[in-house]
């Protein structure tokens, strides 16, 4: 026996495995991250002072609008590869890569400009959990970065021999994607803007 | 083999929803930049974030094209992040405030 | 090995499950003499500790935390979670909806792998200077943050448990939505795979804070963070520095808050316990209809109650901090949910007793195990009461009167229900029967010796004593009338041990001399009993058909006692 709706839906659920799975995991997630803002809501409350402007806005928003663009290039691979269209699929998910790396570089500099300043994560309350809260992200980001580097290199063969496998997969991929963007989202305001 | 649920690929609408993020993004940006007070200026910033944050769910996402369980799961699961987010914050407030 | 096959896994995470039980009930028997007969030298092993441990044979306070924080690690997140869901759930879901097969066999593999790293990691910490965890199982900052390298290993070690059980809960989860072969509907599903999927969801929405609040303390210990450890904190007159790296030496920035811990750690602690013990009710209700050939009394209100349970537990947390300082408002809420999540629980209970009115019982002895859950449960359950109200709270807590309590619920309780499991699942994986004779010996031993150990920390804890306490409460004179009881209740500990080898000695012997038996020895209904034993890769030939509820047994006018769910 074969496990069933591995590509095809289940009827009443409307779900392959992977989908559901993956939805499960970034519900996991959610809980996640939202602990993270829970610490950070304790200790910012139960904080004398918290610092205003001790970060580089404008860099900050330059990478809020890069992920955005990646999501975007993203869920085009993925429609992409639905049309059957497979270099324009493999063009979009090499762009989203290349918008991941920019985010990173951009947050090399964020974090090399404040390390010469002396604010590490022992300075201060703040930046202890800066450093975590992007910290983290930072790993789920590579995390997904090294996924799409996976299905455009030794993973890619999938493309060719069960091409409806392969979108599925590039569809929890993307999921998982979009959901690194909307945290950033979440991050964003809460550690630059407020 | 029974083919894939028909989640059709909408370009146009996800080039709106892109244009829109990024117009959000200067929108928050640059109110933030005023003087509203701290409890506004985070009131408006996590809504515009909220904003954000269910156009990628509902459209990159393709929550609005799923069946309607899967949107209640999720929803429920905002129930328990609401939890945790609240009564850590209320018991702290409640400290500080004796 | 590295099989995919679920059943290899769940037997691998039931045996290596086992050890560590085992493993974690020898740590306690070693804290057992010491509450019996403090600062005496250990017998027979207690020069194997070495000078750091225990000099002269006499335990130091260091190494009793040690044996106690691991205790409950080792316990709770090392054997009984792996053997009742890495193990029976495992083993039982996929061929009781009638699967192939998890959804993702290699996740599963890996998730059981993730789970011995782990497990390996936390032994290590044992061997490193100045010794394993020492802070509980909890792990409590401020005391935590300063604690030697064991509680870093801690830490990471719980990283990979935590990853080990939210892939396992992603598996149960899809595997039970999307994998019920065609006729199996929810309402048909055994009671034990609803357990399964109430637990799965606790495990994956609750455990993500414990791995943030880990993330934290390790950044508290390595990077020179202060998210726990408050402005001025002073230990043994000394201002708390940083620990490692650029902080070192230098004041702790301050500004922490120990309670951010606990309230993640507690976000994670109450579902925790209940996904200690809803596979447990999951087993003990499949036993208990197949022995007591009755249809389950309430299955509906049981599974209700169990969902309820499960969301129920994910907003109860704070009824383990009342003693905090907590103001009314906070402690007022979580007092209600405390006691409103109590009912399902009762109804669960009574459902289950309900289930043997009027029923021809056969003693058989996973159903020994199971009877003796019902009583026992409910005595951990009620003695739970005084503790989710803050005002009894304020007396017990912290007491041994918390540690009764829990004990009862886990040891006469879930562990029960994992002996009963074993008894009742060792022909399917087998193919041959476990010895009656050994089995009831096990069971009445056991029996005994649980409520010896367990029923006098009540008397203790209400009388005041402190748990966690290295000499037993020697030093306080309020303690001195209940001192006493620890020396019947070290010998009924160590007595327990010696009634678990009649168990080792049937679960190993009886592979090759246990009765031989066919598919079904126990005429049960559900469909792991409708696939060979033991049963082979792929489980079913083709996918069954489920055409009837799951427990069809004494059906007025059927041709036997029990009709299979997927029987013509």
């Amino acid at each position: 026996m074969q496990i069933p709706y591995v590509v095809d839906t289940r009827p009443d659920t409307g779900l392959y495995n992977g989908k559901l799975g993956v939805w499960l995991f970034l519900a996991s997630e959610v809980m996640l991250f939202g602990g993270l803002f829970s610490a950070y809501v304790l200790l910012r409350m139960g904080a004398p002072v918290w610092p205003r402007h001790a970060l580089n806005v404008p860099m900050a928003a330059m990478n809020t609008a890069v992920l955005i663009a990646s999501s975007m290039t993203m869920v085009m691979a993925w429609a992409s590869l639905k049309m059957r269209q497979w270099t324009r699929a493999r063009g979009y998910l090499a762009a989203t890569l290349f918008f991941g790396a920019i985010f990173l570089v951009v947050k090399f500099f964020e974090y090399s400009e404040h390390l010469r300043a002396g604010e590490n994560p022992a300075h201060s309350m703040f930046f202890a959990i800066y450093y975590t809260l992007t910290g983290v992200h930072m790993l789920h980001l590579i995390a997904g970065m090294l996924a799409i580097a996976y299905f455009l290199g030794p993973g890619a063969r999938m493309m060719r021999q069960a091409p409806e496998q392969f979108t599925n997969r590039i569809e929890a991929v993307g999921l998982y994607w979009h959901f690194v963007d909307l945290i950033w989202i979440f991050l964003f305001p809460t550690l630059y803007l407020v | 083999m029974t083919p894939n649920e028909p989640v059709v690929p909408d370009v146009r609408r996800y080039l709106l929803v892109f244009a829109a993020l990024l117009v959000l993004t200067i929108v928050t940006v640059a109110i933030s930049a005023l003087d509203l007070g701290r409890h506004a200026a985070i009131a408006i910033a996590i809504g515009i974030a909220t904003v954000k944050a269910s156009l990628v769910a509902m459209v990159f996402m393709h929550l609005s094209h799923e069946r309607r369980w899967l949107l209640w799961s999720m929803g429920a699961i905002g129930i328990f992040i609401l939890g945790l987010l609240f009564w850590p914050a209320w018991d702290i407030a409640e400290r500080l405030s004796r | 090995m590295f099989s995919l096959d679920h059943k290899v896994i769940g037997i691998q995470y039931l045996i290596t499950g086992f050890l560590f039980l085992l493993f974690g009930f020898a740590l306690m028997t070693l804290m057992r003499w010491q509450l019996a007969y403090p600062l005496q030298p250990i017998p027979f092993v207690g020069n194997l500790f070495g000078p750091e441990r225990a000099p002269g044979g006499i335990m130091l306070p260091e190494f009793y935390n040690q044996l106690g924080a691991m205790h409950g690690t080792v316990m709770v997140f090392l054997a009984t979670v792996p053997i009742i869901v890495g193990g029976f759930g495992n083993f039982l879901v996929p061929l009781q909806i009638g699967a192939p097969d998890m959804a993702f066999p290699k996740l599963n593999m890996l998730s059981y792998w993730s789970f011995v790293v782990g497990g390996i990691v936390m032994l290590v910490s044992f061997f490193v200077p100045g010794g394993a965890a020492q802070s509980g199982w909890t792990s409590y900052p401020p005391l935590a943050d300063i604690m030697p390298i064991g509680q870093t290993i801690w830490l990471f070690g719980m990283v990979f448990l935590i990853t080990s059980s939210l892939l396992g809960a992603i598996n149960f989860i899809v595997t039970i939505v999307q994998l019920r072969t065609p006729g199996m509907t929810w309402m048909r599903l055994p009671y034990f795979v609803w357990a399964q999927f109430v637990s799965a969801f606790l495990l994956l929405l609750a455990f993500p804070p414990l791995e943030v609040a880990a993330i934290l303390q390790l950044m508290d210990r390595i990077a020179g963070t202060s998210f726990f450890l408050p402005s001025g904190l002073v230990v043994s007159g000394q201002i708390v520095t940083g620990l490692t790296g650029q902080a070192a030496g230098r004041l702790a920035s301050g500004g922490g808050n120990p309670l951010l811990w606990q309230h993640l750690f507690w976000f994670l602690g109450h579902p925790e316990v209940y996904v200690l013990i809803l596979p447990a009710m999951g087993i003990v209700a499949e036993i208990i209809a197949n022995n007591t050939r009755r249809p389950l009394w309430g299955y509906r209100a049981m599974v209700s109650s169990a969902v309820f349970i499960g969301f129920m537990s994910l907003i109860v947390w704070a009824h383990h901090m009342y003693i905090t300082g907590m103001g009314t408002t906070l402690a007022a809420f979580f007092q209600t949910t405390t006691m409103i999540i109590s009912i399902p629980s009762v109804i669960i209970l009574t459902s289950l007793f309900v289930s043997l009115w009027g029923a021809s019982i056969r003693f058989t002895t996973p159903m020994l195990f199971a009877l003796a859950f019902l009583p026992m449960f409910g005595i951990g359950g009620l003695t739970g009461l005084p503790l989710g109200l803050a005002g009894s709270d304020t007396q017990l807590h912290d007491t041994y009167y918390v540690i009764a309590h829990f004990h009862y619920v886990v040891a006469p309780g879930t562990i029960f229900a994992m002996f009963a499991g074993v008894y009742y699942w060792y022909p399917k994986a087998t193919g041959r029967q476990m010895n009656t004779v050994l089995g009831t010996i096990h069971f009445w031993g056991s029996f005994v010796c649980m409520n010896l150990i367990f029923m006098p920390m009540f008397l203790q804890g209400l009388g005041g004593m402190n748990r966690r306490l290295y000499d037993g409460g020697l030093q306080y004179l309020h303690n001195a009338e209940f001192l006493k009881w620890h020396i019947p209740i070290s010998m009924a500990a160590w007595t327990l041990g010696l009634f678990q080898i009649p168990f080792l000695l049937n679960f190993f012997g009886s592979i090759k001399w246990g009765t031989a038996v066919g598919q079904n020895p126990w005429n049960a209904t559900t469909l792991e009993w409708s696939a060979p034993s033991p049963a082979r890769h792929g489980n079913f030939e083709r996918p069954p058909v489920v055409r009837r509820p799951a427990y069809e047994y004494s059906v007025p006018g059927a041709p036997r006692d029990f009709t299979p769910q997927d029987a013509d």
